[in-house]
């Protein structure tokens, strides 16, 4: 730290101030900052219900600013000022500064009044965040017709189709061949490349997904948006894994219906829970729609587990139907701010029959935290005896 | 003309106005530039995010029209003078004037003489090396590594002890061996019992504790026995203590140096006669909107311009005591003194100064009181506009203790921000880190990181 760093003198001809702004460059990392903080706590952030409204790709999230913290004063219920002006001892009026901050909380800092920013995030961004390593559990090459074919492209030849033509390649060729420079250059039969295609065929990854949601009257608001949040960060992640993935979302009172994706996030209800109800639903579907031999099917089942007790034992042959040929079927249970260990009518259901060694597993869901684990506990277990351990 | 053609000459009136001042480099800037200037503090200075988020504050407030900068100066030999390039010729002219005074100002006030001995005369160029400083121990360790120091070091930038040295020595290893006693008849013969001569000769050496007494300079004290430092982290901690103690006169002194340079500009201008007439009447028109103390279209203020406040107390003691008193004052004052001594009974009434009391959303303006209304100008101000935080103790596990001295200040700190510079401190001093204040009723209490 010499006195001598003469060679640094910032008055330099070159205007060095004009080449880039420090100013962004340290907003730029600020925003860095923020970003990592809110991708720590993602499903929480991004849960809210018009984000699962669907349309858009992106969410916006507000976050405040972050402050660097300096040690500071507890404010004060009385403070003193100086000011100026006509004034006399006595003279009582409105504090403006109070206003002002009277948004956030505590001190509003150094006249700094609460500023928030909208971060906007793509959803395919989030997924990717958050789908590390997800996996279907149990997934099995199914063989038969349920084979992929797909033309791709591989290499180029000297003939081919018009269409095909690759004017980049044909004119590199060209490129290569004139040699002399300044010639004018004629392309020849020889430069001309097609683009070449090849037939691919691979074991496709044919597998349904039944989400299936209880939107009895017994489900708050809070559950439902739980369970449907659980829902859209499963089907996005896993529709981004597998492109042929075929979805189908189907919700229950006593009765049962199908919808579509979108008016599933939309939907709420009344009445008591009788889960046979959705169970046979689903199991309809499948038979109806999809050859039980060359899907994968997997049903994902989100209610509170008070299940209406005379449907019990309904519940348990039609969940165990569809467990046979399923490879897993995974329940979750919301409960909005308590965890009740999965002690529920349904609960015990899914418990039953992961201990008979079905292909199932349960995970309890209390808070906006616990989706992402959730979606950890399903989706990465392999083994599923693990999944089931939760 | 342009305003460069009148440097020169102002610069001449100046002296012969008994202005003494370095060398000042102008430079016409961008406002981006001049904005960056303010949130920065220097030209040059260290990354840190904490600066970007003053950037967009400073934005915004730019576009809300709240603020314009018309020149940023840094002492120094030479002083380098910024001006906003937006400037008009009337405006640069009158900035020239007031760089001039605060050039002035920073040279012969024994404060800003004490740090500048401190830090040296080219704080410019020193701030741009340790930026660059920084910048290759991010190449080298990485940001997020330089940004933990800095987090804690830019976090307890205020508190730093004036009064120490910039480089300031480690605290004696052994205590001052006591006394040695009067050599007299009655001590000889003690000394020749048996079992006092077992004692004689053994030189009282011993370890003095760490800190001896309460630190209140927490930079340095991290950075010279924070337990696992290591050396370019210290070098960082170093380079932002220096920079406090740049800051600190421009702190310590604000009213008093920008008063002195509104006062110059104003004189300067009247005085120059070569200066055309419209630049003059446009000069003295911004000179006014500069020292205007309550907004033009209110009646009053709820806080101080301390352009205006230090101008009316120059012209104030420039007219009861002369210009030589004046010069005098402006060496040996900062605005602790400053205002003590000089703000009247007579002048405050003329300024319409009032003290109020703000509870609730209300305001209530308060009794006359000059002594009253002196302290709360200054609270603010006391200990670099931080709270007392000493360091009380180290801990034989390394655990560093820290007390807030709230009976100085009057109330806590406030827990949740307190919390969170404990965990910055913790994570560079990589022991335990614990601080003692008081809560709301004024019990004692204890928050700690981790």
């Amino acid at each position: 730290m010499g006195g001598d760093s003469g060679s640094q003198t910032p008055t330099d001809g070159a205007k060095w101030y004009e080449l880039f702004s420090r100013g962004a460059r340290d907003w730029l990392r600020h925003d860095e900052k923020v970003r990592e903080a809110v991708r720590r706590h993602l499903p929480q952030a991004v849960a809210g219900g018009e984000l699962i409204s669907g349309g858009a790709r992106t969410v916006r999230v507000p976050v405040r600013m972050f402050e660097h913290y300096r040690f500071r004063l507890r404010s004060a219920e009385e403070r003193q000022g100086v000011g100026q002006g006509e004034a006399k001892p006595g003279d009582v009026f409105e504090d403006p500064g109070r206003t002002r901050s009277a948004g956030g909380k505590g001190p509003g800092g150094v006249g700094e009044g609460e500023v928030q920013l909208l971060l906007e995030f793509k959803i395919d961004d989030i997924v990717e965040w958050l789908w590390e390593e997800m996996r279907l559990p149990n997934l099995t090459p199914r063989s038969g017709p349920s084979q992929e074919q797909e033309w791709t492209r591989q290499g180029w030849d000297r003939r081919g189709a018009r269409s095909r033509l690759d004017r980049r390649r044909s004119f590199k060729e060209l490129v290569k061949r004139r040699g002399t420079p300044g010639a004018v250059p004629t392309f020849t039969d020889e430069d001309l490349r097609f683009r070449q295609l090849a037939l691919r065929r691979r074991p496709a990854v044919r597998a349904v997904v039944f989400f299936l949601l209880d939107v009895s009257g017994s489900m708050s608001e809070r559950d439902r948006q739980l369970a449907k949040s659980f829902f859209f960060w499963a089907a996005q992640g896993l529709r981004r894994e597998y492109r042929t993935l075929e979805t189908v979302f189907v919700a229950h009172t006593t009765q049962a219906w199908e919808f579509t994706e979108a008016e599933f996030f939309q939907v709420s209800g009344t009445g008591g829970t009788v889960a046979s109800s959705g169970l046979r639903k689903v199991s309809e579907i499948l038979h109806e729609r999809f050859d039980a031999q060359s899907f994968n099917v997997y049903l994902f089942y989100a209610s509170d587990g008070d299940n209406a007790v005379a449907d019990t034992e309904q519940a348990r042959a039609a969940l165990a139907a569809l467990a046979g040929g399923a490879c897993f079927c995974g329940y979750v249970e919301v409960a909005a701010g308590l965890s009740r260990h999965l002690d529920t009518e349904t609960g015990r259901l899914f418990a039953d029959l992961s201990t008979a060694g079905a292909n199932v597993g349960s995970c309890g869901l209390a808070d906006f935290d616990d989706v992402w684990s959730a979606i950890r506990q399903f989706f990465t277990a392999q083994d599923p005896a693990r999944a089931a351990g939760g | 003309m342009e305003w460069r053609d009148y440097t020169a000459r102002i610069e001449q009136l100046a002296r012969e106005s008994g202005l003494r001042f370095h060398p000042v480099e102008f430079e016409a800037v961008p406002d981006s530039f001049m904005m960056e200037l303010a949130v920065y503090g220097l030209p040059v200075r260290m990354p840190h995010w904490s600066f970007g988020v003053r950037y967009i504050y400073q934005l915004i407030q730019r576009h809300m029209g709240h603020s314009r900068l018309f020149e940023v100066v840094f002492p120094g030999n030479p002083g380098h003078a910024y001006l906003a390039a937006g400037n008009g010729l009337a405006e640069n002219v009158l900035v020239t004037a007031h760089v001039l005074g605060h050039a002035d100002f920073s040279r012969n006030n024994l404060l800003f003489q004490r740090c500048q001995g401190q830090v040296s005369e080219r704080i410019v160029e020193h701030a741009a090396q340790h930026a660059r400083q920084i910048q290759q121990a991010i190449d080298t360790h990485g940001l997020e590594r330089v940004e933990v120091v800095l987090d804690a070091a830019l976090a307890l930038e205020q508190h730093i002890d004036i009064d120490q040295s910039v480089r300031r020595p480690q605290y004696p290893q052994y205590t001052e061996p006591p006394k040695t006693l009067a050599d007299d008849a009655f001590r000889r013969r003690f000394a020749a019992l048996e079992s006092a001569s077992a004692r004689v000769g053994t030189p009282d050496r011993r370890r003095a504790p760490v800190p001896p007494h309460p630190e209140r300079d927490l930079l340095w004290f991290v950075a010279q026995y924070a337990p696992a430092l290591e050396s370019w982290e210290r070098d960082i901690f170093l380079a932002v203590r220096e920079e406090s103690f740049y800051f600190y006169p421009v702190f310590a002194t604000q009213i008093m140096n920008e008063g002195w340079a509104s006062y110059w500009h104003a004189r300067l201008l009247r005085e120059a006669e070569f200066i055309p007439q419209q630049a003059y009447l446009d000069a003295i028109k911004c000179h006014s909107d500069v020292v205007r103390p309550v907004a033009a279209d209110q009646q009053v203020a709820l806080g101080l311009n301390p352009y205006h406040l230090g101008f009316a107390i120059w012209e104030h003691i420039v007219a009861a005591e002369g210009l030589a008193a004046a010069f005098a004052i402006r060496a040996e004052d900062d605005d602790f003194g400053f205002i003590r001594n000089h703000l009247t009974r007579e002048l405050a009434a003329e300024l319409g100064l009032f003290r109020y009391r703000a509870r609730d959303g209300r305001i209530r303006v308060l009794e006359e009181d000059v002594n009253g209304l002196r302290e709360a100008i200054l609270a603010p101000k006391y200990n670099f506009g931080a709270p007392t935080v000493l360091v009380e103790k180290v801990q034989v596990d390394g655990t560093l203790e820290l007390s807030h001295d709230h009976a100085a200040d009057g109330r806590g700190l406030d827990l949740e921000r307190g919390r969170k510079v404990l965990e910055y401190l913790y994570r560079i001093w990589r022991r335990p880190v614990r601080l003692h204040t008081i809560d709301a009723e004024g019990r004692a209490l204890e928050i700690a990181a981790p």
